[in-house]
């Protein structure tokens, strides 16, 4: 940050350093060129603050997701009455719930939950999305102006009203919850990978392909398939960070895994009945939400200028 | 001009039926059908069950039902609930209010912070103001609204005792619950408006309007600002989806009544004509309300207009 401000307040000493720093170093590092060294750094973090900042977030959580046991040897779910609605403290970093198991655990676990939550749906929506909009955008004509008619219909309902619509038929629990948010996701995916497709139909080299006799199959997958990896990847990240709020609110009011499964919305649904006795007990799970969402969103911004500051989602 | 207005509504008839055609199938997907989903709650006997499934008219084939259906939505019956039998037209109507004062609080919020927030960033870019608002803009797009809603009933009701913690239906009552549901909104509009002023006050025309020796006040309220609120007006109406889906977790925070308590209290008792009819009315206001703003886009952009 103030890097910046100081970079903008004087741009030419910035040019010079810079070049100064391309320059390959020759001799034992003096104090000038670790200075250089370490300014070329700063530049390069500054150029992918969001990146960066992003994956580590993500890292750390996605560790202690992964390895609870590293920060706790307490289980989610094993109550302990006499221990109930304790405050945080050395014990318990994060407090205890009503039924005295421990919140740290359990907001370390449910994020195992809440993550499959926020990646699986993406999966469903970008995989099907990506075949609607690859097929749309190839083919043309009437199929693709059948298929973008149906989405125009599926993007008018908002996503948590046609996830709930989706849920009231399968019943909740996580499985259908996961199936629901994916397919109120999709028709997103399928507009964005059609547009691509679009105007890359018209590009000589898939027209050479088609002169070479390839067919339709192979041109889709081998030479415009991979031309719509680095937009679905961008939108992916920030589709996860949206997936994991969607389903965290669902789960919150009761659609989604049921107690005493450990998810961040559903510990936060417990903390909501006792927000007078305990605010840790809606607090953490909560904050674990945001750093998470916060995380992958950062990813995506970072990864949207790193593969091409020109796109955008 | 009333070329274009036409084309416009007569284009929204299409997603209209549409939309009426979708929310009829999704009931269709359960499996098996909607009386043997009901039957952990009701505990009917088999016979009781075809009984049932007769009086719904679910033996029928399925363009029969939807042709009804279809009938019915037009004389304005959107069918009866399942539990307690109240018309859902009738259910709807008691609870769209509410909601509406909600989303439209929500929006009002939004706009007033976002709006004014994204200009200053654009207009000192690179400075502290422009690196204040992207971050406040980036964590308001992470936070869940139903914690931080959670978290001012905490601090504002529960501590400080400043507001009351059950929702009443008093303005201060909805305090809360709309400043929950409109930060994350807010949040997108800081960034769009944010991005547009910045393309914009790049713009050729702007660098002349500035050699003019037009005032800075003058070159952005003017110049600038007029042609930077065009894209905002099309992402509000789109973003009011978003604020409906919203608006149904936030009324559950605050157990405030609306669409969103009905239709979740729907989805438990697996009621499946109100969740239908819910569906239904918020994709057709969110339907209607960008044809508004089309409508409105026409009236404050001459360009559209004439061409």
């Amino acid at each position: 940050m103030l890097l910046s401000i100081r970079g903008f307040a004087i741009p030419e000493a910035v040019c010079i350093m810079s070049r100064a720093a391309q320059q390959p170093l020759r001799t034992g590092d003096t104090s000038i060129t670790i200075a250089l060294k370490a300014r070329r750094w700063q530049r390069a973090f500054w150029r992918h603050r969001s990146l960066l900042v992003g994956s580590v977030l993500l890292a750390i959580i996605l560790c202690g997701v992964a390895f609870p046991s590293l920060f706790t040897n307490r289980s989610p779910v094993v109550m302990n009455i006499r221990e109930r609605l304790q405050p945080p403290n050395p014990t318990y970093p994060f407090g205890t719930d009503q039924y005295g198991r421990d919140m740290l655990a359990r907001v370390l676990y449910g994020g195992r939950t809440s993550l499959v939550m926020g990646v699986v749906p993406i999966l469903i929506a970008a995989g099907a999305g990506a075949a609607l909009g690859l097929v749309a955008g190839y083919h043309g004509r009437w199929l693709d102006a059948l298929l973008m008619r149906v989405m125009d219909v599926w993007i008018a309902l908002p996503i948590i009203l046609l996830a709930l619509a989706i849920v009231t038929a399968l019943g909740p629990g996580l499985v259908n919850i996961m199936i629901a948010i994916g397919v109120a996701w999709i028709p997103y995916y399928a507009r964005m990978v059609r547009g691509v497709t679009l105007s890359l139909r018209e590009h000589s080299f898939i027209e050479a392909a088609r002169v070479l006799g390839l067919s339709e199959g192979r041109i889709l997958m081998r030479h415009i398939l991979p031309n719509t990896i680095a937009p679905l990847i961008v939108m992916s990240s920030m589709g996860i960070a949206g997936a994991i709020l969607t389903g965290a609110s669902l789960s919150f009011i009761g659609m989604g895994p049921q107690a005493p499964t450990p998810e961040w919305g559903l510990i936060l649904a417990d903390g909501r009945q006792f927000i007078r006795l305990a605010w840790w007990i809606g607090f953490f799970p909560g904050a674990a939400i945001a750093l998470t969402v916060l995380g992958a969103n950062l990813l995506g911004d970072g990864l949207r200028d790193w593969l091409d500051p020109r796109m955008k989602i | 001009m009333s070329a274009y207005l036409a084309q416009r509504v007569l284009l929204t008839i299409p997603i209209l039926l549409g939309i009426v055609i979708l929310t009829f199938f999704l009931v269709h997907l359960i499996p098996g059908d909607a009386v043997s989903a009901m039957q952990g709650q009701l505990k009917m006997s088999a016979q009781q069950m075809e009984q049932m499934r007769e009086a719904l008219g679910l033996n029928d084939p399925l363009h029969v039902q939807l042709g009804r259906y279809l009938m019915r939505l037009a004389q304005g019956d959107l069918g009866r609930s399942l539990f307690g039998g109240q018309p859902v037209a009738l259910l709807i109507a008691s609870n769209i209010g509410a909601t509406i004062q909600l989303t439209a609080a929500a929006m009002a919020i939004a706009v007033v912070i976002g709006v004014p927030l994204g200009i200053l960033a654009a207009v000192r870019r690179g400075t502290l103001w422009d690196v204040t608002a992207v971050v406040l803009a980036m964590l308001g797009v992470s936070i869940p609204s139903f914690w931080l809603g959670l978290m001012m009933i905490q601090l504002f009701a529960v501590t400080l005792g400043w507001l009351p913690v059950i929702e009443d239906r008093s303005a201060r009552g909805l305090i809360m619950p709309a400043v929950a549901l409109g930060l994350a909104e807010a949040a997108i509009i800081v960034r769009l408006t944010r991005a547009t002023m910045v393309e914009i006050l790049n713009a050729d025309y702007i660098r002349t309007a500035r050699a003019k020796g037009l005032l800075d006040r003058v070159v952005l309220w003017r110049h600038a600002l007029r042609n930077g609120l065009l894209p905002l007006i099309t992402m509000i109406g789109m973003q009011f989806g978003t604020l409906l889906g919203g608006a149904v977790v936030i009324e559950n925070v605050f157990a405030r009544q609306g669409l969103g308590t009905l239709v979740t209290q729907a989805v438990i008792n697996r009621d499946f004509p109100v969740v239908q009819g819910c569906v239904l009315v918020a994709a057709s206001m969110y339907v209607l309300v960008n044809l508004a703003v089309d409508i409105f886009y026409v009236v404050v952009d001459p360009r559209i207009r004439y061409s």
